[in-house]
């Protein structure tokens, strides 16, 4: 059974990026598909948007990065998540992201990488199915 | 042909009956074919990628409101609809001005010395993140982006060594710079000063439009009302000092890149443009003293006409209100004048090489527009900075354009094209109506701050997003004609962390080395003249710069006067 809260997620910016056009469609589109979005704003730290997240009880995170420090934020957020013990927190990113980064981000525990051109339907399926499946395993 | 022409002045004609007959028969036989469905997934609209409507075919009846002297006129002529120069490009080309900039000073040296060696006629700098947003590569906010998106820049001595062997006397330069907008600018004049140019001879544009950044790019440090403060005193300086430097460039390209239509970017920049002018006029300047050097910067999208309309509709609605509405007398003070780059968030990730094609595209609907200067994209800028290789191509199809298509030879070719009449003067409505608008709040600051910018461009951008899903919108590879097993095949351009680590250590050692009583002096006196509206921060700045100040020390000091900018986070 799916329980009765909306799913909970939080798109974020981290760094000096201040490209918010994704990540402001991204936040519209998971709202329209019936999710309770939080925006975090432009030039979030990596411990800010982790406490976000857990204060909100938050099943995702998605983070957006265009400005090419995806791999050092990246990492940051996943080290704070897994300091603050909140690893089954949904993490999952997009932006201008190279392939072979994209495939080592997601060695080192990101859910799912989008790259620009991703359909808004498969960013939405993915984000319902995994933080379903998180809402299940943490109720 | 003679019949077309209404003997009046206006542009569209008195129909014969027998044209009119042509028209019922075109009318009717399009009638019968609308009725059967458009295929779907075909590509075709009846709107403009900004929704603007469009007819199957224009003719006579849509201009006929237009009056030929009072809206279009001559190349060079009030309202400059057709081009602000007589000859256009019969008499010069456009500048081809690849904005460039990448890893520490001296990588980035090494590619400008390319680029001139292969034809570019002027810089073009981009900053990384970092300098941009007034830290120091060692701060921690700085922490992953240090030489990614642009050049690092900490101080003066990188700026000396980003144009060592350049002739900054002969050659013209643009900053894309806008919350430390001074600063750079200083950097620049103390570098041109240390290598014996006088300031005087120095030549180029400083973006300084602070406004969309708080609109569209969020590159801000200070709050609204002292950022352009600080660019007024820019612009007096220069007045005074520095005749050959265009103070501003006003910039709709960000605001388009962030998802807004081309009527907003059109709107909205030009409301920037004007609110320069206010303040300017309300510091006590002479519109005639600044307004020749204001020049703006455009998107060219995809969608062609639409450009090319967007463009001559700029220049007709600058030059009538700065005419009749700030009372400008100068003709040069009535041009505008503008750079145009091919828009990034037209080329798709997908199949790159095909962004070839757009930008080729995009780039001529900038010169068939009447561009002054002209960046075109690499085909790989949406995946990484590009490489030498590509941005080789690019610089090519500019070359392609300006010496094998002709499309130079004839001044404003599509000038009396009913459908292109007709949609600039659209366009001009349209912006009109926005004006209005962002009066209704005050102007344009009041309207940042009731987030009314941010608010139009985030529903257009949603729903070009939708219409895209909805495969209302084509995109070649990306929701038609897809590949699957194309993966980026492309080299891309790689800044290694050392690079980081290399700035970092490079600004410690800057900062070990002056005369640290010296910099605590001009940072001093840099801050009382920031918290004294009739003094002028540009002169401190220069003395800081040549101080050996750091961006990010000068930045902590104006800070500690005017404040952080804080954004409410909407979407």
């Amino acid at each position: 059974m799916p329980s009765a809260r909306p799913l909970r997620v939080i798109v974020a910016k981290a760094g000096l990026d201040g490209h918010d056009r994704g990540a402001k469609v991204i936040a519209r589109a998971l709202r329209d598909a019936g999710m309770e979005v939080i925006y975090t704003g432009l030039f979030q730290a990596p411990e800010q948007i982790v406490q976000t997240a857990i204060q909100e009880d938050a099943d995702g995170v998605g983070l957006s990065i265009l400005s090419g420090a995806h791999m050092t934020l990246f990492p940051d957020v996943l080290e704070q998540l897994k300091a603050q013990g909140a690893e089954d927190i949904v993490f999952f990113g997009g932006g201008t992201i190279p392939a072979d980064d994209a495939a080592e981000l997601k060695r080192l525990g990101v859910r799912e990488i989008f790259t620009p051109g991703a359909p808004l339907s498969q960013i939405i399926e993915f984000v319902q199915r995994e933080c379903g499946k998180r809402r299940e395993l943490v109720g | 042909m003679a019949k077309m022409i209404d003997r009046a002045s206006g542009l569209g004609a008195q129909p014969s009956p027998e044209f009119e007959e042509q028209r019922t028969r075109w009318e009717r036989r399009w009638a019968s074919r609308a009725a059967r469905r458009r295929e779907p997934g075909s590509g075709a609209t009846d709107r403009t990628i900004s929704d603007l409507p469009l007819k199957p075919v224009y003719g006579p009846e849509d201009v006929a409101h237009l009056d030929l002297a009072r809206d279009l006129g001559f190349p060079g002529e009030f309202p400059y609809t057709r081009g602000i120069h007589s000859g256009m490009y019969r008499d010069r080309l456009w500048t081809m001005r690849q904005f460039s900039g990448f890893g520490n000073a001296k990588q980035t040296n090494e590619r400008y010395h390319f680029l001139l060696s292969q034809g570019q006629t002027g810089l073009s700098v981009a900053f990384d993140m970092p300098t941009l947003m007034g830290y120091d590569s060692d701060a921690r906010q700085a922490r992953g982006e240090v030489g990614r998106c642009g050049v690092a820049i900490d101080s003066m001595r990188d700026m000396q060594v980003l144009f060592d062997g350049i002739d900054l006397g002969q050659i013209t330069t643009s900053m894309t710079i806008n919350g430390p907008a001074a600063i750079a600018l200083a950097e620049y004049v103390a570098t041109a000063e240390s290598k014996g140019i006088p300031r005087a001879k120095l030549g180029g544009t400083l973006q300084a439009d602070i406004l969309k950044e708080y609109i569209a790019q969020k590159e801000w440090i200070f709050p609204p009302r002292p950022h352009v403060r600080i660019i007024v005193d820019m612009m007096k300086f220069c007045t005074a000092e520095m005749p050959r430097w265009n103070t501003i460039s006003i910039s709709g390209y960000h605001i388009r890149e962030a998802g807004s239509t081309a009527v907003q970017e059109l709107a909205f920049t030009l409301a920037d443009g004007f609110a320069y002018v206010e303040a300017a006029m309300k510091a006590g300047m002479d519109v005639d003293t600044f307004a020749p050097r204001l020049s703006f910067f455009f998107n060219s999208h995809i969608d062609f006409f639409e450009e090319i309309c967007k463009f001559r509709a700029a220049r007709r609605i600058y030059a009538r209100r700065m005419r009749d509405k700030y009372g400008a007398k100068n003709p040069q003070s009535w041009t505008l004048r503008f750079h145009t780059q091919t828009a990034g968030c037209s080329a798709t990730a997908q199949q790159p090489e095909n962004n070839i094609v757009r930008v080729a595209y995009e780039a001529m609907a900038g010169v068939l527009g009447g561009t002054q200067s002209l960046h075109t994209n690499s085909m790989d800028e949406v995946l990484a900075l590009p490489t030498e290789k590509n941005v080789e191509i690019a610089l090519r199809t500019q070359q392609v354009l300006a010496y094998e298509t002709n499309v130079t030879n004839v001044i404003d070719p599509l000038g009396g094209s009913y459908f292109v009449e007709a949609l600039t003067d659209e366009m001009e409505k349209q912006a009109e109506d926005y004006f209005k608008r962002i009066e209704e709040y005050g102007g344009v600051i009041e309207a940042i701050e009731a987030g009314f910018f941010q608010h139009e461009i985030a529903d257009a951008s949603y729903s070009y997003q939708r219409s895209l899903e909805s495969k209302d919108r084509i995109i070649v590879g990306v929701n038609a004609f897809e590949k699957e097993e194309e993966r980026q095949e492309i080299d891309l351009l790689k800044i290694g962390e050392e690079i980081e680590r290399g700035q970092a250590r490079a600004v410690q050692e800057v900062r070990g080395s002056r005369d640290s009583a010296k910099v605590e002096t001009a940072l001093a006196v840099l801050k009382r003249a920031c918290a004294d509206e009739t003094r002028n921060v540009m002169p401190p700045l220069i003395d800081s710069v040549n101080a050996l100040a750091t961006e990010g020390e000068i930045v902590e000091a104006m800070v500690g006067v005017f404040g952080r900018y804080r954004e409410t986070a909407i979407f």
